[in-house]
């Protein structure tokens, strides 16, 4: 397990090279300007300096080292400093910072990490909770009404996109209903019972939108792996023996239907903070998601590379986490 | 004649071919005959509809906006008092076009990645990598990126419509063809070892038609699995990039487009609302139910039973 789990973690290595080679690419080849936004009357030698000052007359395996060397060394460091309060070395290294705001984009990040959390994070874990008891009911009464209806919902919940029922929710509970407010206010402090009400109020929507969307994916992968090991041998044997129906169901098929439904979840993590990038558009929800859409409307050019590269970095990390679970919950896996 | 062949004719004059207990079985399924029904539906109303329905989409009465459902808009109208249902017979046809353009280019894709990979050992390794590594890129950011940087050369080079066509699609494409590639290889990778490949092989089929004799008939099941999926993908991010504002220019109608402007409009005209993200999410639902279908009815367990 040990080997494999450093066997892992090399590979991880070239993947995020690959990452973020293609991400430095992507911008690098774009038809853009780094002086345009510098007044038209800088005559074009003036102007051709100033590229070269900016270390674009370089070739561009060395711009890709330096813009390597800048996100897995400096800036890590500059975070770990601001942290710890301990200085590493001389402590006058670059930032890498937003075109728009002139702020260090991490700063902008950690602003922005508490709501996305909040929402997304609470959403995932709501969707889990749902859609656990019905994979359970659904996959032990196969194809009573309530597995038609849990998997008619399903294919709802995973056909609907989340910008439509979003804007359904809105129309419904605040335009015409008025009970929830349509927009997410992030100023909001929760000081007393009232104010902690409100927070509940305005998380309300966008949580179970996406919460519907989650727990429609897992739901199926809970009931498929369920009636996997419904037809098994042991749960035979534990009725043979006299074992009682809830145990049989709650202990002995549940344990192991959970362990692929365990890594799904894992492994939906990330595809959470990109799916959460509409939902908190349409619930203007100030978070990751919007900042990278500000970002890229403004084409805010550092601020987008990094939240791209943030989010694949949250893609490999989880794979391998899922990796690992499947391993540890598992006994019957072995990676030699 | 032996009494058992007579016996057996009434079937055999009935012409039962596979693809006839294929249908039988797909349309066995209640949710499937419906999606396909109404995809169906949905396509020719967005060919054929703007010839029936002759009210131009980007015609402007400014008398008539904000209208609900009226006999004369039966959708209503918008702020520019442009017909609702003339725009959404429109942008239909502009979403459906870039779902199934996107869905082939995915799908060519997909199949020849997964081919080559379970065919040619010498490739496994190196394709399947490289299906992990675009597993791993952040799919919606990366899109929006792209389309941030790319879209103002190609709208200059191929006009504002096509360029951006070109652009959804091919980004569609090129993002979504890993699931195909993976279980299309699985796929050839054991039918490699039937023996009626290795038949051929050993009366020294060369491989090119040993593919497309042997290999691309038997994994066609899957592939048009993948295939409705990537309809439904493709529709779903369009809609989405649509909705964040980068897709199509505003005077050009998509589902997603309409329904990003008219949730401005949410507290004055919500009804507005309803109809793009009605089509989008129907659509999307028959297109998956018909991937339902097709699943179970291209499955010779299933099928029959």
């Amino acid at each position: 397990m040990l080997n494999y789990t450093i066997r892992r973690l090399l590979f991880t290595i070239p993947v995020l090279l690959f990452i973020s080679f293609i991400v430095f690419l992507l911008l690098d080849l774009a038809p853009n300007d780094p002086t345009g936004n510098l007044p038209l009357t800088i005559p074009p030698d003036v102007r051709e300096r100033i590229r070269q000052s900016l270390g674009l007359g370089e070739p561009i395996h060395v711009r890709y080292f330096l813009w390597c060397v800048q996100f897995f060394v400096n800036e890590p460091l500059n975070i770990l400093e601001q942290w710890t309060g301990l200085q590493f070395g001389s402590g006058d290294r670059l930032r890498v910072q937003s075109w728009a705001t002139r702020s260090p984009v991490v700063d902008l990040i950690v602003e922005r990490m508490p709501q996305t959390l909040w929402v997304v994070g609470m959403s995932y874990v709501v969707g889990i909770i749902i859609a656990i008891p019905i994979g359970v009911i659904s996959a032990y009464r196969q194809y009573s009404w309530f597995d038609q209806a849990g998997t008619f919902v399903s294919m709802v919940g995973f056909s609907v996109p989340t910008f439509f029922t979003g804007v359904l929710m809105i129309v419904v509970f605040s335009v015409h209903l008025d009970w929830f407010p349509s927009i997410y206010d992030t100023t909001h402090r929760v000081t007393d019972w009232q104010s902690f009400w409100f927070q509940v109020r305005q998380m309300i929507m966008p949580v179970s939108v996406l919460a519907l969307f989650n727990a429609a994916q897992i739901s199926r992968f809970m009931r498929a792996s369920m009636l996997d090991n419904l037809s098994q041998d042991y749960v035979r044997t534990a009725r043979a023996k006299g074992v009682r129906e809830p145990v049989v169901l709650l202990v002995h098929v549940l344990r192991n239907s959970l362990i692929p439904v365990v890594t799904v979840i894992a492994l939906g993590i990330p595809q959470v903070f990109g799916g959460a990038i509409i939902t908190e558009q349409v619930f203007k929800v100030n978070g990751l998601g919007q900042l990278l859409i500000i970002g890229i409307q403004g084409a805010d050019i550092p601020l987008v590379q990094t939240l791209t590269f943030i989010f694949a970095v949250l893609i490999v990390f989880f794979n391998l986490i899922a990796d690992l679970l499947y391993g540890i919950l598992d006994p019957r896996i072995r990676y030699e | 004649m032996s009494e058992q062949a007579t016996a057996h004719r009434p079937r055999s004059s009935h012409a039962r071919s596979q693809w006839f207990d294929v249908l039988d079985q797909f349309l066995t399924h209640r949710g499937a005959a419906l999606g396909m029904i109404f995809f169906v539906l949905v396509c020719v109303a967005v060919t054929l509809g703007p010839a029936l329905w002759t009210l131009d989409p980007n015609t402007i009465d400014i008398r008539a906006k904000n209208q609900g459902p009226t006999l004369l808009h039966p959708m209503g109208t918008d702020q520019l008092g442009r017909d609702t249902f003339a725009q959404v017979l429109a942008g239909g046809r502009v979403s459906l076009a870039v779902g199934v353009t996107a869905m082939l280019l995915s799908l060519v894709l997909g199949t020849l990645v997964g081919v080559i990979a379970g065919f040619f050992r010498r490739f496994d390794g190196p394709l399947m990598r490289l299906t992990d590594l675009f597993l791993a890129l952040p799919l919606l950011p990366l899109l929006l990126v792209i389309i941030m940087l790319f879209r103002d050369t190609l709208r200059a080079a191929f006009g504002p419509e096509t360029g951006i066509f070109i652009l959804i699609v091919f980004v569609i494409g090129i993002t979504s063809w890993m699931q195909t590639a993976r279980i299309v290889r699985g796929d050839v990778l054991a039918l490699k070892e039937r023996e009626f490949v290795l038949a051929a092989m050993s009366i020294g089929t060369p491989s090119r038609r040993l593919i497309l004799r042997h290999i691309l008939p038997n994994v066609l099941s899957p592939i048009m699995v993948s295939a409705t999926l990537g309809i439904a993908n493709a529709i779903i991010t369009e809609s989405a990039l649509s909705f964040l504002g980068l897709g199509f220019p505003s005077d050009f109608p998509t589902w997603g487009r309409l329904l990003f402007d008219s949730t401005n409009f949410m507290t004055l005209n919500p009804e507005r609302v309803i109809w793009p993200g009605l089509a989008i999410s129907l659509t999307v639902l028959s297109v998956n139910y018909i991937g339902d279908g097709l699943r179970d009815a291209l499955d010779p367990r299933i099928r029959g039973r």
